[in-house]
């Protein structure tokens, strides 16, 4: 039942490009929009005259916290794609920085749209002519079923089964619920009381915040990935760094409560962010390889996503190398042969050997040379999903995550209505709720379930 | 079968006079239609052949439906009851439910004699054996002596007497509800005319001589003291009320049960029919949940001027003999003297997914079915159906349009909605967890819900809309006063801290302070200078101001549902003809067809893809006809 409300998506091609676009349209796409965006006279959008742009940021509506600069495009139906009210948002391309926008714009009210929605509501509103009909049936039909294959793909059995067990324990309280309501005569059956439900929701709302944060784009959205220079000193380390964060705008990051020890710079490259961590220690010790023995090092380097490990074109490797070589044996790794401004004295065929089926890249940062290829590199390793972004490769798609905060939402309603001593049966009203938006995760939404959980939990009578 | 004979012209023909029959034909006949109803056996008017009781958690609300509309069911057992509870009332309003425990021969008296006495309704005690019908319409029917009753509309509510058959232990006969003449030929006769059919199966329990029951060894369970009715109506309340009992069976009747059950039918295979998973026979529980040590049984008398007790809880059909057993090992039954043995019984149902919202069968037009003929099981699921078969029935001859009730109207749309859109596997009930907005179905709105509707209908007198709009505006201009009510802190503070509740800092309107879960309405009114205002309308002030929150947020679904609801779907739709569809989602559409895109949208099967190609397809149709013209 979700044909009239507020959709939003990203409109323009996932990855590169400098500048994305996240489309709002529907009913609220300006009150959504107005929750989030502060333009610098403070002036609303709903009250800004169609089909004109505005300069401003967005921000979190709880904390203030500034999300991104962006350029905001209002337009009022019916002149419009959709024939509805549609708000675009211009920022910065990029996949973490997209993302942010999209998820801050899902939380504050608007659905992850389906596939082909735009073009579906278009059509339905009288935009596209008859004869585009057709078309838009078969591309509905055709991204559904790209979209589930794709979807089904990227649900990992671990969440899978983490939803489902969240569902049961949800549930079983419902079900206790509406046995209580339906035959509150019964005493074999336990009243769900309302400490008992905080208890579940409680309990429930706290794995859905585990998984937010381990959810690996999550956790990239947020972080970006832990990419660590490594390399002996003089090698070009500093260079290499100065060159990524100088060619890439710097992402504004804010994460609460995450102080570090450790100089970091934020890069976007082609898409894919990346937390350069500057390991201080590492870099300015002699023997670096003494260094990583130090506990502290060597945890920022088991913690990195991606290592950058650069060596001299100059100088044939060193003892220190091939250690370092073996150290991040195990690791994603790409090996960067700096300074071939100067003269080869490496032997390249050795340093393929040794980085095995790992990418090598030449560069000369000093002329610029080859550090776009590096970029390549990258990215291709990204999107290849070669990087594997931690071992809690739980929650990937947007739409899971758009779904996984709405539930977090809910459940929270929940423990916060039980707080405040409302009626049990309200309670479950946000409960059923959250019940049902996990089950969208895994594509199970049938009412019939409760009844089967209330007919097989429960001896029944009067 | 004999000679017929022309034996009269109606609008309407109502066969059968349970539950459904009654509300059927009082409806049709409130609304102007001339009406017939027949019944195998005058005597057995709205007859409660299981528990001596009605309502409940959302079978109440039901009845409070029904009388919202000027049913017949809530002031009958308004004046028939032995004790009424209110249910829930530690819980919130949306649940809070009210039930009766019937004098089950008063209630019929009463019906009748409502029956009797309501204007173009004619009684008469009949066997339909055929109907007549012509080019897929219904003209009238046939009764077993040959007359011939010809209407432009029939209703069909035979409850469990299709191929009705009683099973105790190995003993089957046939037979309807209570030894009651079984409706064999029409069962037939329905058959071949091509409506599919399903094989369902209820029970009930042994009764027992109240004089032989020792209460001591029971719990009492009186009714409550605060004056209740069901009806909007009602002015005059009984207050005489009789007590029910509760005792448990014990390990010994489970050991006789666990004995037994190569002779019980439920598990020899005797009984085939889909039984109630929310009504199970004690085998079946005991079977099922071997664990508990014991089961929860109600002793329910079944009148005031009879000694008959219901024994709630111990519907089996065991054979007698093994009955009588159990009985001996139950605390307070050991001596009690059986009088009628429990047993099952099996009936034909119609697979209601053949029905359209309106219970019109889509088979046979202006022809309807309500009731347990439907596949539910319940008085008051019955009582919801036959009213608005007998409204639409009525409708229909008078040249009104359809009535149909949608699932945020009333649990009685629920549950039609459920019946023909998703079908049924066992006996359906209504439960509260059916209902997705239930915070809007309450039992103190319905008549906030349906009484205008009836009023527009003709089945509710000008005298009561009158009041009811009355109470409508009461309600509305005392919380818009509350609303603008400005409350200063030192005014109420002292009263706050009096009873546990935190003091104001700053003024807040009376509305605010409403909300507080710790107070009420009549606190929140004193401190505002309300003024004096009937119960029934300060409940409603409380209750709407109070969750208007939770109410605002199901009232926005609604929203989205009714535009849903909007979009109509062709009624001569070819579901071939759209190339996207699912083939599932195809073949369900093309079964229930479904009359609008919500509807649609609930099938089980058709996903979101299928119903956005819909939507598509629809409006590719209007745009179509747009151009044509």
């Amino acid at each position: 039942m979700f044909e009239f409300d507020t959709i939003a998506a990203i409109s323009t091609p996932s990855g590169e490009g400098a500048i994305a676009i996240v489309r709002i349209s529907g009913e609220e796409a300006f009150a959504i929009a107005d929750r989030v965006f502060h333009s610098p006279s403070g002036k609303s959008l709903i009250e800004a005259p169609s089909h004109t742009i505005h300069y401003g940021h967005l921000k979190e509506v709880d904390s203030g916290q500034v999300v991104e600069e962006v350029m905001v495009s209002i337009m009022k139906g019916p002149k419009t794609f959709t024939r509805e009210d549609v708000v675009e948002i211009n920022c910065h391309g990029g996949l973490v920085t997209v993302n942010r926008v999209l998820q801050l714009i899902l939380r504050n009210g608007a659905r992850m749209a389906e596939p082909g929605e735009f073009t579906k509501r278009a059509f339905l509103n009288g935009r596209i002519d008859l004869s585009q009909a057709e078309a838009v049936m078969d591309l509905i039909r055709a991204k559904t079923d790209r979209a589930m294959n794709v979807a089904l793909g990227q649900m990992d059995g671990k969440l899978s089964r983490l939803i489902t067990q969240l569902r049961q324990a949800l549930i079983e309280v419902l079900a206790q619920v509406e046995v209580n309501i339906d035959y509150p005569e019964y005493d074999d059956v336990e009243e769900m009381t309302i400490p008992l439900m905080l208890e579940k929701s409680n309990w429930v709302k706290g794995e859905i915040e585990k998984l937010l944060q381990t959810s690996s784009q999550g956790k990239i959205l947020r972080e970006g990935l832990s990419t660590v220079i490594l390399g002996r000193p003089n090698v070009g380390k500093s260079s290499l760094l100065n060159s990524l964060v100088q060619e890439n705008k710097a992402i504004v990051t804010d994460v609460a409560g995450t102080t570090r020890d450790i100089i970091e710079e934020y890069v976007n490259v082609r898409g894919v962010p990346l937390r350069l961590v500057d390991t201080a220690g590492i870099r300015e010790t002699e023997d670096i390889v003494e260094r990583i023995g130090v506990e502290r090092s060597r945890q920022v380097l088991h913690e990195a996503d991606l290592i950058l490990f650069v060596v001299n074109y100059n100088q044939a490797l060193t003892d220190e190398d091939l250690r370092l070589f073996e150290t991040i044996q195990d690791m994603n790794y790409i090996v960067v042969v700096n300074k071939t401004d100067l003269e080869q004295n490496i032997d390249l065929d050795q340093v393929k050997t040794l980085a095995k089926d790992r990418r090598v890249i030449t560069t000369s940062i000093l002329n610029e040379e080859g550090v776009d290829a590096l970029e390549e590199a990258i990215a291709a390793m990204f999107f290849e999903g070669s990087i594997d972004a931690g071992d809690a490769t739980y929650v990937s798609n947007s739409r899971h995550i758009a779904l996984l905060h709405q539930a977090l939402d809910r459940i929270t309603d929940a423990i916060n209505a039980a707080e405040a001593d409302v009626p049990v049966d309200m309670i479950q009203i946000d409960v059923t709720r959250t019940w049902e938006i996990l089950g969208e995760i895994i594509g199970d939404t049938m009412q019939e379930s409760l009844l089967n959980q209330l007919f097989s939990q429960f001896c029944l009578g009067k | 079968m004999p000679n017929t004979f022309e034996a009269g012209t109606f609008d309407v023909i109502v066969v059968g006079a349970g539950h459904a029959g009654v509300e059927a034909a009082y409806a049709s006949a409130r609304m102007g239609a001339k009406t017939l109803v027949l019944t195998i056996n005058l005597d057995m008017i709205a007859f409660m052949p299981c528990n001596p009781s009605v309502g409940g958690p959302a079978k109440g609300i039901v009845v409070r439906e029904i009388d919202a509309m000027g049913g017949a069911m809530g002031k009958v057992i308004d004046q028939t009851h032995i004790q009424m509870r209110m249910l829930n009332t530690g819980k919130g309003p949306a649940v809070r439910a009210l039930r009766a425990q019937a004098d089950k021969v008063l209630y019929q008296q009463a019906m009748k004699q409502l029956l009797e006495e309501q204007d173009n309704l004619t009684i008469h005690q009949a066997m339909v054996d055929e109907l007549i019908v012509e080019d897929g319409e219904i003209k009238g029917l046939i009764t077993q002596v040959g007359a011939v009753y010809r209407a432009e509309t029939v209703v069909i509510t035979t409850g469990t007497f299709l191929r009705g058959e009683i099973i105790i232990g190995d003993l089957k006969y046939s037979s309807g509800p209570n030894n009651q003449q079984p409706s064999i030929k029409l069962a037939d006769n329905m058959r071949d005319l091509g409506f599919e059919m399903v094989r369902f199966k209820t029970g009930t329990p042994p009764r027992v001589n109240s004089k032989t029951i020792d209460y001591a060894k029971t719990e009492i369970q009186p009714g409550d003291e605060e004056p209740r009715a069901f009806s909007f109506e009602t002015t005059e309340f009984i207050m005489d009320q009789i007590p029910c009992w509760l005792t448990y069976t014990s390990p010994e009747t489970h050991q006789i049960i666990n004995d037994n059950l190569d002779s019980s039918p439920m598990f020899t295979g005797v009984i085939t029919g889909a039984g109630p998973r929310y009504c199970p026979s004690i085998e079946t529980k005991i079977v099922r949940f071997n664990d508990k040590p014991r089961h929860q049984l109600f002793l329910e008398p079944e009148g005031r001027n009879t000694q008959e007790v219901y024994v709630q809880g111990l519907s089996t059909s065991l054979p007698e003999h093994i009955q009588r057993k159990m009985l001996e090992t139950i605390p307070g039954l050991e001596k009690a003297e059986m009088m009628r043995a429990g047993y099952a019984i099996e009936y034909d149902a119609v697979v209601p997914t053949q029905l359209w919202p309106t219970l019109e069968t889509k088979k046979i037009k202006n022809l309807y079915t309500a009731g347990q003929i439907n596949g539910t099981s319940g008085y008051e699921e019955a009582a919801g159906q036959g009213m608005m078969a007998g409204i639409n029935a009525a409708a229909r001859v008078l040249g009104k349009e359809e009535v149909i009730l949608g699932r945020a109207d009333a649990y009685i749309g629920v549950l039609i909605d459920d019946l023909v859109t998703k079908g049924t596997n066992e006996p359906y009930r209504l439960l509260t967890s059916r209902a997705e907005y239930r915070l809007l179905l309450r039992h103190d709105n319905a008549d906030m819900r349906l009484t205008e509707k009836a009023f527009e209908l003709g089945l509710v007198s000008e005298e009561r809309y009158n009041k009811f709009a009355e109470k409508r505006e009461l309600v509305k201009a005392e919380i818009n006063r509350l609303a603008e009510f400005g409350i200063k802190p030192r005014l109420v503070n002292e009263a706050l801290t009096e009873i546990g509740s935190s003091p104001l800092k700053d003024g807040i309107h009376g509305t605010d302070l409403l909300k507080r879960p710790e107070l009420n309405y009549d606190f929140v009114a004193k401190v505002t200078e309300a003024p004096e205002l009937p119960e029934d309308v300060k409940e409603q002030v409380e209750i709407q101001v109070k969750y208007e929150g939770y109410i605002e947020k199901a009232l926005q679904q609604v929203e989205k549902l009714k535009k849903m609801e909007g979009k109509k779907i062709p009624e001569q739709i070819d579901y071939d003809a759209i190339s996207g569809i699912a083939t599932e989602a195809r073949e369900k559409l093309k079964e229930i067809r479904p009359l609008t895109v919500a509807q649609a949208s609930r099938i089980s099967g058709v996903n979101p893809a299928d119903i956005s190609i819909l939507l598509v397809y629809i409006e590719q149709g209007k745009i179509a006809k747009i151009a044509q013209a």
